[in-house]
């Protein structure tokens, strides 16, 4: 009987990695009670981890999973498509989402109205919902749904912070973010009128049956700029500033570190799996334009993070600027350059999810967000700041933390291909990192406080924050997982839908 | 190859009035979006530019001669119904934004006794600095 | 002893000991007893055991897993690594005994963290020494700057802060701008980045021009090597209290960046590419520039230790002036210069230091008479400088000698001149604090303070290090032998059949 139950739970996998969060999310809402909705949030957050680990492992084990809701065959019915590259996306997003989620209940009773509290933890679970659903579904359409139910849920999130600036900044992204799933949408409608299906493995198959390819290629652009302006892709960045510096620590951490990611995985299906290799780069200058704008970013946003006086609003640039890393690896379409942007993918939402909750500790210790602020925390929270020093070591991509990594391989990307300069944007932003990162460390350790401590962080606050600071390390030496699986990843991006079953 | 070509072009604006249509209709919502200040407005351009999908979705669905999609006797040929389907998620989708967009502005009229985001924006940066 | 378990031992030693120390931290005689165990530890690790193996022709290697792309962490111990290891294992006992006389004497704050990042900063000495390949090196010279940086800013007032800037800015900054693509270009060149007798570029294809440029970004990239324009975080460091200048200078900064630079000269181009193509060639007119101009403005400074600081600067190109010479007989004298180099220069600031802890003095003008209240503390310095100057009986002879040699093997007679003039300008400026000490009445200067009147010697343990490290420099004059056998065994060649462990 058990065994039994256990075999029909493994074959569901792929639709119980959305509904449960989904269900958590209704229950949330339905009862309100804050410390209810805690634990509640923590457990549907804790099994996703291991559901996404079991899709993993059954990738591995049997190459691709495609799971037929409600039995319908594809392309009639949704499909959801597991294979390497989402896999890899699940994984990052459940596991930064269980961290979060138990880092959370301290922090949003400090941040939050003790009325709206149990709001936060239904909308937490929805956005995750969301975002897993994006990576796991194969169906154009489907994506678009799951894209706002997520934004709606992240509004709602950023609305929720303590200033009332946050309402404004939650505004400006409700604008901007309806406006790029709306670019979406118009792209997917474009492609469906060509091709008359909506499933993107069956899209990939008949793009080039097409009588006409402009529609087509019109579609395309209008679906890149409707993701870029989901992921911050430089100029279209404008929104993230002040989404992130006045959203409540906890949601900036578990924003930053899946949202734009999520938009990158996107960004990347869309380019190498639905269109294909052949068609994005070779009938539209869509490589380059991504590589000047990815270098753009990464130098003006490292130049705008330099000149910032908020710490929360410093790594909202720099994750502007970070973002153009990963958009780097896609441009160069090279195994090496993907393998990098897919790792940085990684290695970055560690990185900024360190580095939001480090700073979320001193906030609920301090109460301050400012950089002249955290004067004397190095003194005063030596685990919190040392949390913060490596992951800001990492940021910067000091060898040995999990940032040098991802920078090695699109580094000897752009070098394999002869692309010197963007080699030295690499470095320069690099360069520009220490500036920036550097900053805060100086104000944290070598100048006297001025900002009392009025209480210690909570150990389960503590554990979350350093248990990132350690695997950002870790990931620096064992990089079996992180970039062993994106450099499979990339293989089978490069090859398609068609070569992913090989 | 193009059937387009060789057309007149009144002829062309005829016979695709309907994609003429949407193009307006995004141009213009987001012409609102991007020139209006005050708050409200911007979400009723949002609307607009969100209704040029519908139509987008919903034109090519119809096929001249075909019937509604309800299986009946003697219907030979039946519009798409997947379109429909799609946009009615889609017009959810959009009512949703616009209920939260319109809640948080009434949020913001409470904190700051305003919706012109020209006059908001200009004191955000300020307050970094508490007096 | 497993060789392979020295190299971890090595390693976590110092590791261990950063622990111990930070735990010990509330009782001070505990905490230095830690250091000095540690320390003495380390000494018996790498000197006697570790040293004699790689004598009697032992090369252990130990790889301790893969990182990514094919790269690895790992170590090979090679005479010259060996080397350097050794002269930090040393002189970090001496050091050891010094700070615990200068923090005390002066009374400085922080004293645990001071321990701590020191004995992490030897960790990371030990990693350079001993790195297998670009990346392992790499990855500690980083650790090094990052372990030295709250050394710098350790007085923790603006103008510590200030510098403290300049010196992570310069030295993580050309790490990351320069250091980084060229071992990325290495990689992509190559398909290795492991450290192998004889140089890996040889056959990777790459034009005259290529190669130039690739040899200027490793030595500027090196910003630790101070060669000019990259040499201002050197000075700026000397806010840092005085065993900090010493390690800076003499035991680990430095030397990471001379004997970095000796390596890949060595090992990634292998001195036969670089004599055939002469990629070397501008570094060797920029270090030689640098020899004499970093001397000129040593000439020009009040301040002992910034006037030794650009001493060091040259000095450091003369290592690197002997490696971009590229010949076997250079080699040799680079290798020999950074021993000569770090023993001396230590006992320098070992000197400046006691000054400082005694006097409260740090201005060449102010030190009037004081060699009679600091008789061994003047001694030493004046032992320090004539090794510098390179005046037998002192180490410095050795290496200036080989360095000729090389000069001389590669027909640069423009070197040996560079040399000559070097010296005498090491003469103008080192010479004369000795004799304002012994020979100027006290209270010539009017800027000298009162207090000069009381001065004794400084805390025992201080006198004692700058004793031990001037006797080295007369010691090894005399013993060169062996040190000259390690050096002469560094492999500058590809060896010829026959796969050696």
């Amino acid at each position: 009987m058990s065994a039994d139950a256990s075999f029909h739970a493994a074959e569901h996998l792929p639709a119980l990695q959305v509904v449960v969060p989904l269900l958590g999310a209704v229950i949330c809402a339905a009862v309100r009670q804050r410390h209810i909705c805690a634990a509640i949030t923590i457990g549907c957050s804790a099994l996703m981890p291991i559901i996404a680990f079991g899709l993993l492992y059954q990738v591995q084990a049997g190459g691709p999973i495609s799971y037929h809701l409600g039995g319908w065959p594809p392309p009639y019915g949704i499909e959801y498509y597991v294979d390497a590259p989402n896999a890899y996306l699940l994984i990052l997003v459940s596991l930064m989402g269980a961290a979060v989620a138990l880092y959370a209940p301290r922090s949003v009773g400090d941040e939050i109205r003790p009325e709206a509290q149990g709001w936060y933890y239904s909308m937490y679970l929805m956005c995750m919902a969301g975002l897993l659903g994006m990576a796991i579904t194969g169906d154009a359409f489907n994506v678009f749904v799951f894209m706002e139910i997520s934004s709606l849920a992240m509004y709602t999130l950023i609305a929720l912070g303590r200033e009332r600036r946050a309402l404004v900044a939650a505004f400006q992204y409700l604008i901007i973010g309806t406006i790029g799933a709306t670019f979406y949408v118009i792209g997917v409608g474009l492609i469906y009128s060509m091709t008359g299906t909506l499933n993107l493995v069956d899209i990939s198959g008949l793009i080039w049956e097409s009588e006409q390819y402009r529609p087509i290629t019109a579609g395309l652009a209008f679906i890149v700029v409707g993701i870029g302006l989901k992921l911050a892709i430089f100029p279209l960045h404008l929104w993230l500033p002040n989404a992130y510096a006045y959203a409540p620590t906890v949601a900036t951490a578990f924003i930053a570190s899946t949202a734009t990611k999520v938009a990158v995985y996107l960004l990347l299906r869309f380019l190498f799996s639905v269109f294909g290799v052949t068609y994005t780069f070779s009938l539209t200058p869509a490589a380059e334009i991504l590589m000047l704008l990815a270098v753009l970013a990464m130098v003006i946003a490292s130049l705008s993070a330099i000149f910032q006086i908020n710490t929360k609003r410093m790594l909202a640039y720099s994750s502007v600027s970070q973002v153009g890393y990963m958009i780097l690896g896609i441009a160069m379409v090279s195994e090496l350059g993907l393998t990098g942007g897919i790792n940085h993918l990684f290695n970055h939402a560690l990185i900024k999810a360190c580095l939001f909750l480090a700073v979320g500790c001193v906030f609920y210790s301090a109460g301050v967000t400012r950089t002249e602020n955290l004067a004397g925390m190095g003194k005063r929270m030596p685990l919190t700041m040392a949390a913060f020093v490596i992951a800001g070591l990492g940021l910067i991509g000091i060898p040995g933390t999990a940032g040098f990594v991802s920078k090695w391989y699109l580094i000897e990307a752009a070098a394999e291909a002869g692309l010197w300069w963007v080699v030295a944007a690499i470095v320069i932003s690099s360069f520009m990192a220490i500036l920036y990162v550097g900053h805060v460390i100086e104000v944290a350790y070598f100048r006297q406080p001025t900002v009392k401590i009025v209480r210690n962080p909570p150990p389960e606050m503590m554990a979350v924050t350093l248990t990132l600071a350690v695997s950002v390390i870790v990931f620096g030496f064992w990089t079996e997982i992180s970039a062993g699986v994106a450099e499979d990843a990339a293989r089978s991006l490069l090859a398609g839908y068609g070569g992913a079953d090989g | 190859m193009n059937e387009l070509d060789g057309m007149p072009f009144v002829q062309v604006l005829a016979t695709h009035y309907n994609y003429w249509i949407t193009i307006f209709l995004i141009a213009a919502g987001l012409f609102i979006v991007a020139a209006r200040s005050n708050m409200i407005k911007s979400l009723v351009g949002l609307g607009i530019f969100q209704t040029s999908v519908y139509l987008l979705y919903l034109s090519p669905g119809k096929i001249i001669g075909g019937s509604p999609p309800i299986l009946a006797d003697r219907v030979e040929v039946y519009s798409n119904p997947l379109p429909h389907v799609l946009i009615l998620t889609a017009i959810v989708v959009g009512v949703a934004t616009l209920a939260l967009g319109l809640a948080i502005v009434v949020r913001i009229h409470e904190a700051y006794g305003t919706i012109e985001e020209s006059e908001i924006t200009g004191t955000i940066d300020r307050e970094d600095y508490p007096e | 002893m497993d060789s392979a378990l020295l190299i971890e031992l090595a390693l976590a030693i110092p590791a261990l000991g950063a622990g111990g120390i930070a735990l010990a931290g509330r009782i001070p005689n505990l905490r230095e007893g830690v250091t000095l165990v540690t320390a003495a530890a380390l000494f018996w690790v790498v000197v006697i055991s570790l040293l004699p193996r790689v004598l009697e022709g032992g090369r252990p290697s130990v790889t301790l897993f893969e990182a990514f792309d094919g790269l690895t962490l790992s170590f090979a111990v090679e005479p010259l690594g060996m080397l350097f290891a050794c002269i930090a294992s040393t002189l970090w006992i001496v050091n050891s005994i010094y700070s615990i006389g200068y923090m005390r004497g002066n009374n400085e704050p922080r004293q645990t963290g001071f321990y701590v990042c020191f004995a992490i900063a030897i960790s990371s000495a030990m990693g350079i020494a001993f790195a297998g390949n670009l990346f392992t090196l790499f990855l500690f010279y980083e650790i090094l700057t990052v372990s030295t940086f709250p050394l710098v800013a350790h007085k923790g007032n603006e103008e510590a802060r200030a510098k403290g800037r300049i010196y992570i800015l310069l030295l993580m900054g050309t790490s990351m701008i320069l250091l980084l693509p060229a071992i990325g270009w290495t990689f992509v060149a190559t398909g290795t980045a492991d450290f192998t007798p004889g140089g890996i570029l040889a056959g990777a294809g790459l034009s005259a021009g290529a190669l130039t440029v690739l040899y200027l970004l490793y030595v500027f990239g090196i910003g630790k090597a101070a060669v000019m324009p990259v040499h201002f975080w050197l000075p700026a460091a000397m806010v840092a209290p005085t065993p900090v200048s010493a390690l800076l200078h003499a035991v680990a900064v430095v030397k990471a960046g001379v004997f970095s630079v000796v390596k890949v000269t060595v090992f990634i181009f292998g001195i036969d590419l670089l004599g055939e193509t002469g990629a070397s060639q501008p570094i060797l007119y920029i270090s030689g520039a640098t020899v004499i101009i970093a001397s000129l403005i040593a000439l020009c400074q009040d301040n002992l230790k910034k006037r030794l600081a650009f001493s060091t600067v040259s000095q450091l190109s003369y290592v690197v002036m002997a490696a971009a010479i590229a010949t076997p007989a250079a080699i040799i004298g680079a290798a020999l210069h950074i021993a000569a180099h770090a023993v001396s220069k230590i006992t320098l600031f070992f000197a400046a230091g006691s000054i400082y802890t005694a006097a409260h003095l740090t201005e060449v003008s102010q030190l009037d008479g004081l060699a009679r209240k600091q008789p061994i503390t003047f001694a030493a310095f004046l032992i320090g400088a004539l090794s510098i100057i390179g005046l037998p009986p002192f180490i410095g002879l050795w290496s200036k000698w080989w360095i000729g040699i090389g000069a001389a093997d590669g027909e640069l007679y423009w070197v040996i001149a560079v040399l000559m003039i070097s010296s005498l300008l090491n003469v103008a400026y080192l010479l004369p604090i000795v004799a304002r000490g012994w020979f100027v009445p006290t209270g010539a200067a009017p800027s000298a303070p009162e207090e000069v009147q009381t001065i004794k010697e400084a805390p025992i343990p201080a006198v004692a290090a700058l004793s031990i490290t001037a006797i080295l420099c007369i010691v090894l004059f005399f013993a060169a032998d062996p040190l000259l056998s390690l050096v002469q065994q560094i492999e500058l060649t590809a060896p010829t059949g026959g796969a050696d462990g």
